[in-house]
């Protein structure tokens, strides 16, 4: 990894009240790559990612995104920014009011000038890149959820963004659909040149396309490395998360008071 | 003993501070609407969008109720009317009644019921599928895109569906009194025409149902936005658009008919 760094994150913390989600988090993702954030549900991943796109203010730390600092920027310089960012999100959020057409019309029209015709020029290039240039007359409650996702995919590189970020790709996907949505994450990262970064708890999926891993779990980065490193780790955390074991140092209770206590064992053997 | 009593206060006290605090946000609210309304006038094709969704859409519901309303003020004037000899002024109480006070507030009402509602579903469903958040990350500010559009739709629509309903009420009057009943057609008219007075009843009205257009429409996109992004989020927030339409739309019109018809003779 020696392509110029996208982002930087440094000692980067959050808390939601007195909740702490994320505790220095230390990141830095190049340009051209795929980057999957991988954790248990409610391990701070999409908090990440908010963080990323300056949704939320970290409570302590960094995000450098082309070398500007996220946090920092007002309003405008923010959305500024986020002309070069793409999301999709876990379900794609397409406009259902608009058609898969003005879906993947709709940052063009919105930030830029251009005729119409170049617009849908443009538009049916970006749907056959998803391979759904015959369905750009659909609604989106036409679509299966495997094709909103694709046509999804297609509005967010709309503009050819430097990243594209990705909130759970692959949920409720069946096999055919996830394995087109994954290769499609990487044609289209290594086509347009752009980076992205994966935020999933699918690992045999995901391990076949991306670049580098991070693990994160109680808000911090548990392990990294490549796709062959953490197949081959034998950390206890990697082990466990990859091989999708039961046992292991995550554990399968949520931490609460001694059972016997709950049950009141205690005071009705006393 | 003591104890239920003082959760009781508390807990009308939480709701009071609760109360407070929504019509606080709303008004702020209301404030960042106007303040990005600029990208709705400058591209005016999204307001008309909505306008067919919050106006057009209403007509119906509009029209056939007006027609009811003016034939149940028709045959309820007309019976007690008559008894004083006076049915012929039949059709100054109809109109009366009607550019005054039912017109806009009915219309109103049904207004918060129709198109209110709607408004707050739509915004707060597409809050739930996070189409907002969406549009936020592309850079487009759901507030100026999605929100001010269906706000100023709102308000332009309301005072033109009152009117119509007004319109259609003094039709109803007309055929209950005049066709159905025989009261004298000339009658009806000329003394609708003398007693209702431009200024003072036809833009008193015309002003209520601006005022109950901008709170009902201001009161429709808060309850969506401010929605919890869920199912049942989404139920609550629509019949608080409704009930608190109701309630805003009633104290309003008290408040706006005692600063306008005092002391009218």
């Amino acid at each position: 990894m020696n392509s110029e760094a996208l982002i930087e994150i440094s000692d980067l913390n959050f808390s939601y009240g007195a909740r702490p989600i994320l505790k220095g988090i230390n990141m830095t993702m190049h340009r051209g790559k795929v980057i999957a954030i991988m954790g248990g549900s409610g391990s701070g991943k999409t908090t990440l990612l908010r963080l990323i796109s300056g949704s939320v203010t970290p409570s302590a730390g960094y995000v450098k995104f082309d070398h500007q600092m996220v946090h920092q920027l007002n309003r405008n310089a923010l959305f500024k920014l986020r002309r070069k960012m793409g999301m999709l999100f876990q379900f794609g959020a397409l406009f259902t009011d608009l058609s898969v057409f003005d879906n993947v019309a709709f940052q063009m029209r919105e930030h830029t000038n251009l005729p119409e015709t170049m617009i849908r020029d443009l538009v049916l290039m970006k749907l056959q890149a998803v391979g759904l240039r015959g369905a750009h007359q659909m609604m989106p409650t036409e679509l299966s959820g495997g094709m909103a996702r694709r046509v999804a995919l297609a509005r967010s590189i709309a503009l050819d963004p430097a990243l594209i970020m990705y909130d759970e790709p692959f949920t409720g996907l069946d096999p055919i659909s996830l394995s087109i949505i994954g290769s499609l994450i990487r044609r289209l990262t290594d086509a347009l040149g752009m980076t992205s970064i994966i935020v999933t708890h699918d690992v045999q999926e995901s391990l076949k396309i991306v670049d580098y891993v991070y693990f994160i779990a109680d808000g911090v980065i548990a392990a990294e490395g490549t796709p062959q490193e953490v197949s081959q780790s034998v950390a206890p955390f990697v082990h466990q998360f990859v091989h999708g074991e039961e046992e292991g140092p995550v554990p399968f209770h949520y931490p609460a008071d001694a059972y016997g206590m709950d049950l009141n064992l205690e005071s009705r053997l006393a | 003993m003591p104890k239920r009593i003082i959760s009781i206060i508390q807990g009308i006290g939480h709701r009071a501070i609760e109360g407070t605090w929504q019509v606080g946000l709303a008004s702020r609210f209301f404030i960042l609407v106007l303040l990005k309304s600029t990208t709705s006038l400058r591209r005016f094709g999204l307001v008309m969008r909505e306008l067919y969704f919050v106006g057009v859409l209403s007509l119906i519901i509009i029209l056939v109720s007006g027609l009811f309303v003016g034939m149940v003020l028709g045959l309820q004037g007309y019976e007690t009317l008559q008894k004083f000899g006076s049915e012929t002024a039949v059709g100054t109480l109809v109109a009366l009644s009607l550019v005054r006070e039912l017109g806009p507030v009915v219309a109103a009402l049904l207004f918060a019921s129709r198109a209110g509602s709607a408004i707050t579903a739509e915004i707060g469903l597409m809050k739930a599928t996070e189409q907002l958040a969406a549009m936020g990350m592309m850079a487009v500010d759901p507030v100026a895109r999605v929100v001010a559009p269906r706000f100023w739709a709102g308000v332009i629509s309301m005072p033109f569906l009152a009117a119509m309903f007004s319109v259609m009420g003094v039709f109803g009057g007309y055929l209950v009194t005049v066709v159905f009943i025989g009261v004298d057609e000339g009658s009806f008219w000329s003394q609708m025409q003398s007693n209702v007075d431009f200024r003072q009843d036809i833009m008193n009205g015309f002003i209520k149902s601006c005022f109950f257009g901008v709170a009902v429409t201001t009161i429709a996109v808060f309850e969506g936005y401010d929605a919890k992004p869920t199912a049942e989020g989404v139920s609550i927030a629509t019949t608080r658009t409704v009930v608190t339409s109701a309630l805003v739309i009633l104290g309003l019109d008290f408040i706006l008919t005692a600063f306008m018809f005092r002391g009218i003779s």
